[in-house]
């Protein structure tokens, strides 16, 4: 008697939902206090007995936990309990709740199935509506396999309210519980020539989804479709069923046809813009093949493009860049409205029109685009500023550098970026000044400049951005020391005092580059003074006219003379052609740098008197240095230090005499740190490190946790290992620290005492003395030309020499040939699964293609009254269901042809093939994907081996009689 | 599934009304609803309804005070989103006449009812104004 008389008073004091709602809005200032007082009146609310009362509570609970995003996983039992009130507007809520704030692992969706159930076959079919909109949303496996004879009943209900609802269910039920296709499936397709347009937008809806999970089980039934999509006046439908199409036509070659016509028809009549886009969008995507329609559709493209409405303009950027890969004249022809674009107000809007930009990009239009870009990037906010820089960047460093011809102007292009004032793409940039540095021997002059230019204004050194961009400068302005003008200046411009704003590993890299500047300045001084060449004079000379490319020039016979001479003395002991070409070829740089005559050897007479002043001002700034507190900064500033105190002394002692061979032991010296310095880095291929034999007895799964232990008693634990590399192994992109190594010449001898007791002491982590001397030989170096001749097959030497003839062909206008870029053969190394992952819903498509199977007989029949149609179908479709897997592997690749990804599966399988070893790869993919169809070799194959097992195979399995 | 979620905001940035077609955790709701909120609410009227958000595609219309977004797949019809927008509002002007944010505050559950007959699963299933309001007006009727 208590317990009702207080749910009474309950019932009349409670809050309901529209009381909740007012004083919601009353509370302006405390509203979480608010919500979890509510929340207090709830939780005793909820366990009343009166149903009114427990349902009002749960209305106010959903509320606040659709609105307010509160807990109500605790109230799932009570929504159980309301769910299965007789009352509709109670069963009503509790239905609301649970589809709401049910899921997969919420325990009490195990007792729901009777109540489901019950309602599912209700004879009030509001009540059946409310179980389908739960089920809709919340079922499980369990729900599923349970509920799919109901379902199947509901599929053919009379009332379209209804069979709307549990076709719309199917799609979750077969999502969790496939073998329900084997009950369904065929009341769910017949359900697709129901007259009611309402039943077959909903089946459609659901067809939709499921073929975007796996569209090929659905072929079969492209009669079936291609009769709404000629047949519907509704555009909800069409839409969907363009969707659809979308999906089948690329696996059925014979499909296009069928529906272009009406597809365009639709482009023409329509008026609704959203099914004319649909249009465009099957167009250009499935339907490529039909030049037509294609043409027709970029019309379309083209008004949404200058349409008034920023929508439609966004959308006909988004088709367009849709287009691009394979139509790349619709995005030329519409060059104008897409630039134009890049001013729109709206950043969705230029970010779209960037994307095309950047697809529009050739090597012949490189320059003028990025000429473009930059102004814009500019003028624009830092964030659309980084994007273009960065599209810009990407797409001119694709592929190494693919589409740039003039290296000149990509660094200079480059170091203009790094200038821009919102520019914060350091690390890229930075990146690709080394890059090319590395790769491109002939860009290396120019990058010299770049990087003085940016060395030498002290402004910069002040913008965080541009540290990085500057570590570079400094990198490639020490390692090309060779190159530049005037190597005094540089140094004055590493040491500069604002320098002290670099942080510490960027400073050790400047500090780096002044020994290398400096060795080279004094290694000049000592051999103009000695006035005799000695032999690594020559072989530097050799090596340099290797590097570069002295072109004949009319205009300065005198220099071409004097070259030619050099290089024809290069194996005479007696000469040193740094001095004899220094007057002309330093006046005619002058003159002729942009017919890039390049001079042999940096020109610099140094005196005596400007070397002491050069070590008197080193000496003086390094000593402040040597108290650095970095340890990077402190070691090489001390080596420098240490480096230049020595050469001083001998020099200043030796300033008086005029004798050959007076600084003995500072040339030694010297010559040694230039050696040290003049072997030339090259790119690693990322997957080098694989191609290292692990020695025997080396485990490296091995344990190492006791490791810390040891560690504590060293100070330079990795220097050691890094001994073991030897030479070549330094020739990684962190230049910098590989120099230092290389600097030491005395190696392994020089191993501190302790060093070397620690390596007795614990001889298990290194690895052994004589095998590490042996195991570098294995390795080629990156940039050994050899093993480059030796190892591409002949194959590949086809190729490039096809390749090259093109090139040359095409470019007989321009005024040079594209420098070489060295290039590695990555693509081993990127990690490609070998085969394609297996479609996640295998078990339901596979239960259609049984069901589709068992009912071909039942649809021929219907649909087409000769009989022996349907045997013929029959035996052709087990073709397709039985496909052997090597052969959907094909398909696979040949439905995806992507041209973003220059490396499909299949190729990288074939370079496997042809052997690990490869290192410099001349392969232009994508280049020659786009422009040589005609002289494809190779891969071109493996491309027909995919193709041709597509044809057979899609023909086989659907030989649908619509087509006849 | 073509539809992902349903929002109505207010142009201060409250959510009116969520509906999701698939599970998220109230925090992973939140989360999203604030980033979504926060990019679409600055856009101004001369720039276009589509934002690329994670893996969703938003698509959105003002009416008034009230945000309506839409979040879908990406390769759903954006145009088509937009007239099933404005579907949604027109079915809910015809039912309670003259629709403002406080209809829908007030009378939330019509609203994801309004909803639950247009889309099942993210599918759109309804898109006749009169076949989307008859439960609710015979449940008005017999409620009343």
């Amino acid at each position: 008697m208590a317990g009702s008389s207080s749910s009474i008073m309950d019932n009349l004091f409670q809050r309901t939902l529209d009381d909740l709602i007012k004083s919601m809005r009353l509370q302006l200032l405390n509203e979480s206090t608010f919500i979890s007082k509510s929340i207090e009146d709830i939780r005793r609310e909820i366990k009343s007995t009166d149903p009114q009362t427990k349902s009002t509570a749960l209305q106010k609970l959903t509320y606040l936990s659709a609105i307010h995003g509160v807990d109500m996983s605790w109230a799932s039992f009570h929504v159980v309990e309301v769910m299965s009130s007789s009352l509709f507007s109670h069963k009503r809520i509790g239905y609301h709740a649970a589809s709401i704030s049910f899921h997969d692992s919420t325990p009490v969706l195990l007792l729901i199935t009777n109540q489901l159930r019950k309602d599912l076959s209700s004879t009030n079919h509001f009540h059946a509506s409310l179980a389908l909109h739960c089920l809709s949303t919340i079922a499980t496996l369990d729900l599923s396999r349970d509920l799919t004879p109901d379902l199947f009943n509901l599929l053919s209900s009379s009332r379209v309210f209804i069979r709307n609802k549990a076709i719309a269910v199917v799609l979750r039920v077969f999502d969790k519980y496939p073998d329900a296709v084997r009950v369904c499936f065929k009341r769910l397709v017949e359900n697709l020539e129901s007259s009611d347009p309402h039943v077959v937008t909903a089946v459609i809806g659901v067809f939709c989804e499921l073929s975007s999970k796996d569209p090929r089980p659905y072929l079969q039934l492209a009669p079936e479709f291609h009769r709404i999509l000629v047949n519907s006046k509704n555009n909800w439908i069409l839409i969907k069923v363009l969707k659809i199409f979308a999906r089948l036509a690329p696996l059925e070659p014979r499909l296009g046809k069928k529906i272009v016509e009406p597809i365009c028809e639709h482009i023409r009549r329509s008026g609704a813009k959203s099914l004319v886009f649909e249009c465009v969008r099957i167009v250009i995507t499935s339907l490529s093949d039909h030049e037509s329609a294609v043409k027709l559709a970029v019309s379309k493209i083209r008004e949404l493009l200058v349409d008034q409405d920023p929508n439609l303009r966004y959308l006909g950027l988004h088709a367009l860049s849709v287009a691009a890969p394979k139509h790349l004249w619709a995005v030329l022809e519409n060059k104008d409205a897409v630039i134009k674009s890049l001013d729109d107000e709206d950043s969705n809007i230029k970010i779209e029109s960037l994307r095309l930009l950047m697809a529009m990009v050739s090597e012949s239009n490189v320059v003028e685009i990025s000429r473009v870009l930059l102004n814009y990037a500019l003028k624009s906010d830092p964030e659309f500023c980084n994007e273009i820089l960065g599209s810009v960047l990407t797409t001119c460093g694709r592929n190494d550098y693919e589409i740039i011809v003039d290296f000149d102007w990509y660094v200079s292009l480059l170091g203009e970026m790094a200038t821009i004032p919102h520019c914060q793409k350091d690390e890229e940039i930075e990146n690709q000044l080394i890059d090319i540095g590395m790769r491109v021997k002939d860009a290396r002059l120019q990058l010299v400049r770049v990087a003085r230019d940016l060395l030498i204004d002290p402004a910069l050194l002040g913008n965080v951005y541009l540290h990085r961009i500057l570590c570079a400068a400094a990198w490639v302005a020490g390692e090309y020391v060779q190159l530049v003008r005037n190597p005094l200046e540089l140094i004055d411009a590493l040491v500069q005092p604002r320098t002290n704003l670099l942080p510490p590993s960027i400073r050790a890299v400047y500090i780096n580059s002044v020994l290398k500047v400096l060795s080279f300045c004094l290694d000049c001084y000592l051999d103009q003074d000695e006035g005799t060449a000695s032999s690594y004079c020559c072989n530097l000379a050799g090596e340099q006219s290797e590097m570069f490319l002295v072109k004949t020039h009319t205009e300065a016979p005198e220099l071409v003379a004097t070259t030619r001479e050099g290089s024809n003395y290069e194996q005479d002991e007696g000469f040193n052609p740094r001095n004899t070409t220094i007057e002309s070829s330093d006046d005619l740089s002058d003159e002729n740098d942009t017919d890039r005559v390049v001079t042999l050897l940096s020109m610099k007479n140094f005196t005596h008197e400007s070397v002491v002043s050069l070590l008197n001002r080193i000496e003086l700034i390094f000593s402040s240095l040597t108290a650095n507190q970095d340890v990077e900064v402190l070691e090489r500033a001390r080596n420098i230090f240490a480096f230049v105190q020595l050469v001083k002394a001998e020099i200043i002692d030796n300033s008086g005499q005029n004798v050959d061979k007076k600084y003995t032991q500072v040339s030694a010296v010297i010559k040694s740190i230039r050696d040290a310095f003049s072997m030339e880095l090259g790119p690693v291929s990322i997957s080098a490190q694989g191609r290292v034999a692990v020695p025997d007895g080396l485990v490296l799964n091995e344990n190492l946790d006791d490791l810390k232990a040891i560690c504590g008693d060293i100070e330079l634990p990795s220097s050691s290992s890094f001994y073991t590399g030897g030479p070549q192994f330094g020739t990684a992109s962190d230049a910098s620290s590989s120099n230092l190594l290389k600097n030491d010449e005395s190696g392994p001898s020089n191993e501190s005492t302790s060093l070397l007791e620690h390596r007795k002491r614990h001889g298990l982590y290194y690895l052994a003395s004589d095998k590490s001397e042996t195991v570098p030989n294995d390795y080629p170096p990156a940039n050994d030309p050899k093993a480059n001749s030796n190892i591409n097959d002949e194959a590949d030497a086809l190729a490039k020499l096809t390749e090259q003839s093109l090139l040359l062909k095409k470019r007989t206008n321009q005024m040079k040939p594209r420098p070489v870029v060295v290039k590695l053969d990555d693509g081993d190394a990127a990690p490609i699964p070998d085969k394609r992952p297996e479609p996640i819903n295998d078990s339901l498509s596979g239960a259609i293609k049984d069901v589709l199977g068992s009912e071909a007989n039942l649809s021929v029949s219907r649909s087409n009254p000769l009989d022996k149609s349907s045997t013929k179908r029959k035996g052709k479709k087990k073709l397709g269901t039985d496909l052997p897997s090597e052969m959907k592997e094909n398909l696979g690749d040949a439905e995806k042809p992507d041209p973003e990804n220059p490396n499909p599966s299949s190729k990288s399988k074939e370079r496997r093939r042809r052997g690990k070893e490869k290192i410099v790869e001349g392969e232009e993919p994508e280049q020659r994907g786009k422009k040589k169809s005609s002289h494809r070799h190779g891969r071109h194959k493996t491309h027909q081996r995919a193709n041709s097992p597509l044809n057979v195979v899609s023909q086989a399995p659907v030989i649908p009689d619509f087509l006849l | 599934m073509g539809i992902r979620f349903v929002l109505m905001v207010n142009k201060q940035g409250q959510t009116r009304l969520a509906q999701y077609y698939e599970y998220l955790t109230v925090e992973e709701r939140r989360t999203l609803e604030g980033e979504i909120v926060r990019k679409c609410l600055a856009r101004n009227e001369h720039q276009c309804s589509f934002v690329e958000h994670r893996n969703y595609k938003i698509v959105y219309r003002r009416y008034a005070s009230l945000f309506f977004l839409v979040g879908v797949d990406d390769g759903e019809n954006e145009l088509a989103i937009l007239e099933f927008i404005h579907l949604l509002v027109e079915t809910m002007d015809r039912h309670f006449g003259n629709v403002c944010e406080l209809d829908i505050m007030f009378h939330l559950e019509k609203v994801h009812f309004m909803l639950e007959e247009m889309v099942m699963n993210g599918c759109i299933v309804e898109t006749s104004k009169s076949n989307i309001l008859t439960p609710i007006q015979l449940m008005d009727k017999t409620s009343s």
